[in-house]
């Protein structure tokens, strides 16, 4: 597997940076439409080309995917020609009509993103109402009997302790929930220092997963807590150019969802040959399919479990990427994090936020 | 059901069947599995389940030699636990 595969398993495809929303903890920065974002045309091009891949599924994001125009077109597209679709979503544009045109679609699954089981926890990170709207679109879908969606929750300092009430608020749906880790990411690059969870939450995650792990998806992301004990389920290794890569709005490819930046572009679908000769010929991609070195890591005797973690998590926080995950549950992150230059740490490549309104500028002024 | 090798069996319709160079990924459109064929020896066996009349005759003619029968109806009969594959209805 680390040596890459022929195609890669777990596409992210970000259709659009636009957002309703301004998450402060947002992997790629997204607010504003790019003017450069792919054409309904070049975007089907790509579906020819994953279909020719045999790439099985897509995971659809953004921004929030659904306010592209040719949203329910695309997903057509996708899914006519043999590839199912996980779409992400804030649910904002998912009402009564439009679930039950979801649910009358195969091959689809939803994923709304909550992060706190109520409003206050959730609101503070995902914006004001954005509790509500994701409720109301999980209350469509169930009317709509869409089946079980799913329930994405990023994990933070201030949910950890409500694993148990996200587990139920997905059971009362009929919904399974997804888990994933937070990355210093996009904005997240900003905030993961207040909201990443502590030493003593790490433990509590791996201890949720390891009773709970079985209904639970992850999306892969916790390996670095295998560094605790028995590993957790899956493929537990950084996939990044080997299994995963992301393709943006304007068709760059990226390693991994996480890492939009130049050092881990791989090309653009645009480019002679697509994104299959990306995928198979890229140099980045090619490296990253070279045995890594443990570096600092080396003499760890967790790292055939926890392989040194995310390669995103350290790169944005200015961790040597052969050194240490900053949550190395074995104390080594800490201190890798401590000698990091104050301001050193990359930044993200592009931001898409949008410009402050003047509402909210006043708002801050009256704060 | 066990799987021996007097099973007929049968790659699942909604499975589909891409090659790696370890081997091959199978995908279940139905129930969303992923599932890694380590060798290539596996894949050409499940592929080829429905040309034959039973395990017995697809091992054989994927040159798969006695010895390494019990291996095989071991992976297949994981193989239909995530419904890879499945039982052949055979109609006369
Ligand atoms: S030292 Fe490295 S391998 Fe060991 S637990 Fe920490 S991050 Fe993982
Ligand atoms: S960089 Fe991190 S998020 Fe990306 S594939 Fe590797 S482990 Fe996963």
């Amino acid at each position: 597997m680390k040596r890459g595969l022929d195609a890669p398993i777990c596409l992210t495809w970000e259709l659009t940076y636009a957002c309703n929303l301004q998450c402060v903890h947002c992997l790629s920065s997204s607010g504003q439409r790019d003017e450069r974002e792919l054409s309904t045309l070049e975007a089907k091009r790509v579906l020819d080309e994953l279909r020719d891949l045999q790439v099985f599924y897509i995971n659809i994001g953004g921004g929030e995917p659904m306010v592209r125009r040719d949203f329910f077109e695309l997903l057509e597209y996708s899914v006519g020609n043999g590839i199912g679709v996980k779409f992400s979503t804030n649910g904002a544009f998912i009402d009564a009509e439009k679930a039950r045109r979801l649910a009358a679609m195969d091959y689809l699954d939803i994923q709304i993103s909550l992060d706190g089981v109520d409003a206050a926890t959730n609101d503070a990170v995902r914006g004001v109402g954005s509790y509500d709207t994701a409720r109301r679109a999980m209350d469509n879908l169930a009317a709509a009997n869409f089946g079980p969606f799913k329930i994405s929750v990023v994990v933070t300092r201030h949910n950890v302790s409500q694993l148990d009430r996200f587990k139920a608020l997905a059971d009362s749906y009929g919904a399974q929930l997804r888990i994933t880790r937070l990355r210093p990411s996009g904005r997240g690059a900003d905030t993961w220092h207040e909201l990443h969870p502590t030493n003593g939450q790490q433990r509590q995650i791996y201890d949720w997963l390891m009773e709970h792990g079985e209904n639970v998806l992850t999306g892969d992301s916790f390996f670095h807590l295998n560094a605790f004990g028995e590993s957790l389920p899956g493929l537990n290794m950084c996939g990044a150019g080997r299994v995963v890569c992301l393709i943006d709005p304007v068709g760059d490819v990226y390693a991994c969802p996480f890492v939009i930046h130049d050092e881990f572009k791989a090309g653009n679908v645009r480019d002679e040959g697509g994104f299959s000769r990306v995928w198979k010929q890229s140099d980045l991609f090619r490296s990253l399919r070279e045995p890594q070195s443990a570096g600092a890591c080396a003499s760890c005797g967790s790292y055939d479990a926890c392989q040194g973690g995310c390669m995103a998590a350290k790169f944005f926080t200015g961790i040597p990427l052969d050194g240490p995950d900053p949550e190395c549950v074995g104390g080594d992150g800490e201190h890798a994090l401590s000698v990091v230059q104050p301001g050193s740490a990359p930044k993200p490549a592009m931001d898409h936020t949008k410009p402050v309104t003047l509402t909210r500028k006043n708002t801050l002024v009256a704060r | 059901m066990t799987i021996d090798l007097d099973s007929v069996l049968e790659l699942h319709p909604q499975v589909a069947v891409r090659p790696e160079p370890f081997g091959a990924l199978a995908y279940h459109y139905g129930n969303r599995r992923l599932i890694f064929l380590k060798h290539p020896d596996v894949v050409r066996v499940v592929q080829r389940l429905a040309e034959h009349s039973d395990v017995a005759a697809t091992l054989g003619a994927c040159g798969i030699t006695p010895d390494r029968h019990d291996s095989f109806l071991a992976a297949l009969a994981s193989l239909q636990k995530s419904e890879i594959v499945r039982e052949r209805i055979v109609t006369c």
